[in-house]
């Protein structure tokens, strides 16, 4: 099955959730990639990703819920599948003791369709050689050779999990180049997780945020930074104490000012603030690292969702 | 190709704003003329390494404002100088810049006629520069 026909999610997830031991790692998940897009998957260390993304790749069993990879149960993996889905896992893992050339053979033989002009390109775009031996490549070096592993079978979809992890500025570039050249072809699908936000703003279409293994967020960026706002409000005076705003998620104040970042701020909230009595209101445009930090850093304890299940268009 | 443009992700303004905002000032300053094609969206976006659909907002933006026009299966083209804009939307937009300049000028402790003669000085060089025939070809 070329998967050509299939219409759809690239990937579906309907409630996975996943318990290590007595810890809930996922909880209640749900979520929808879009074929197409390039999907930024954001979180602090431990929120889940990566256990969310085993369960995707068939890796490790959900405690409960489902999910489709290109309408496939992602519990019941077939090498047909296995073909059409790229996986990069965290770590760029390469078997040292082969040369770059014998990685490139070893990985073409699982598959039926191995693009070696692809291969080549993205070994040349990293500056590898074939003769190189791969326990002896930088971190950079191994990113490039496990890429080129991964996209040689021009798989259908891509998933790769902390794909920048360790990477310097021009490996990162290299990277995102790689990204955007793949979906140059319309019903190529990526999902990566990222913790390097400004990479994440140029590549990404929508991103979804973990935390602590629940879903907070599934938008696009632009809508996360116009929902995520920061409100300056200016007092002749030492300010009051912070409102109870519902989505007040920081808060910080000064001799004669008082900061608060609010999702989904509403006209009642206005009005609360408005009833503060400032001399000024200034709304603030935050950069998405900002917006991330404000959102899931400790003080933003309370869950609430920027949910948008209007992803698909 | 005379539009050279520039971004920085991570920053407080969008990456789409910053490429419309480049284009404003590459029109402003002469760099372009009507009739002068946008680099595509593909290629632009490969540039500056960025996604397609960030290039195609910022694109669409400036369509929308009038700035270019959008020509089915050319691409996109410096649009001839037109106002989109009615004058009452036109004042709403200057007294929002002017409160944004104000503010960022506040603490500064100018006299208002000391912020005058080089703001004067600015208005007539953008305004030169505006002047058609005026094109600078380096």
């Amino acid at each position: 099955m070329s998967g050509k026909g299939n219409e759809g999610p690239a990937i579906a997830i309907r409630g996975l959730t996943k318990y290590y031991g007595g810890q809930k790692v996922v909880d209640q998940l749900h979520l929808e990639i879009p074929r197409g897009c390039i999907f930024g998957f954001l979180g602090r260390n431990g929120a889940g990703k990566t256990t969310t993304i085993r369960m995707l790749m068939g890796i490790v069993e959900p405690t409960r819920g489902t999910a489709e990879v290109l309408g496939h149960d992602c519990t019941r993996w077939t090498p047909e599948l296995r073909e059409r889905v790229g996986y990069l896992a965290e770590g760029h893992h390469v078997y040292g003791w082969m040369s770059v050339a014998e990685c490139g053979r070893f990985q073409a033989g699982f598959y039926r369709r191995w693009n070696w002009d692809i291969f080549h390109a993205v070994i040349g775009h990293f500056n590898l050689k074939e003769k190189q031996r791969a326990g002896g490549l930088s971190r950079g070096q191994r990113a490039g050779l496990c890429l080129a592993l991964t996209l040689a079978p021009e798989p259908e979809l891509l998933v790769l999990d902390d794909p920048a992890l360790g990477l310097d500025p021009v490996a990162r570039r290299s990277l995102l180049e790689a990204m955007l050249y793949v979906t140059r072809q319309d019903d190529r699908t990526i999902l990566f997780s990222s913790h390097l936000l400004s990479d994440v703003e140029r590549v990404a279409d929508r991103i979804a945020v973990m935390d602590r293994g629940v879903l907070r967020a599934y938008c696009t960026i632009d809508d996360f930074r116009a929902r995520v706002r920061q409100f300056i409000l200016r007092f002749k005076e030492r300010p009051p104490a912070p409102p109870e705003l519902p989505g007040l998620v920081h808060s910080f104040r000064t001799d004669r000012e008082m900061a608060l970042t609010i999702v989904n701020a509403s006209d009642a909230d206005r009005a609360v603030m408005s009833g503060l009595r400032p001399e000024a209101i200034e709304e603030v445009d935050l950069g998405l690292e900002e917006a991330f930090v404000s959102y899931v850093g400790e003080r933003g304890e309370k869950s609430f969702f920027l949910h948008d299940l209007g992803g698909k268009k | 190709m005379p539009l050279h443009l520039a971004i920085t992700p991570g920053g407080d303004t969008p990456i789409y704003r910053q490429i419309a905002d480049g284009v404003r000032r590459a029109i402003l300053a002469g760099k372009v003329a009507p009739g002068d094609p946008l680099p595509s969206v593909r290629a632009l976006a490969e540039e500056l390494v960025v996604n397609p659909n960030t290039v195609m907002r910022a694109f669409a933006d400036l369509a929308r404002e009038g700035l270019v026009d959008a020509q089915a299966g050319r691409g996109f083209f410096i649009a001839e100088r037109r106002q989109p804009y009615s004058r009452a939307e036109r004042e709403r937009r200057l007294r929002a810049a002017v409160e944004t300049f104000v503010n960022a000028i506040a603490f500064l402790d100018f006299k208002p006629a000391e912020v005058l003669s080089p703001l004067r000085e600015r208005l007539e060089e953008a305004e030169a520069q505006q002047t058609p025939g005026k094109k600078d070809a380096s």
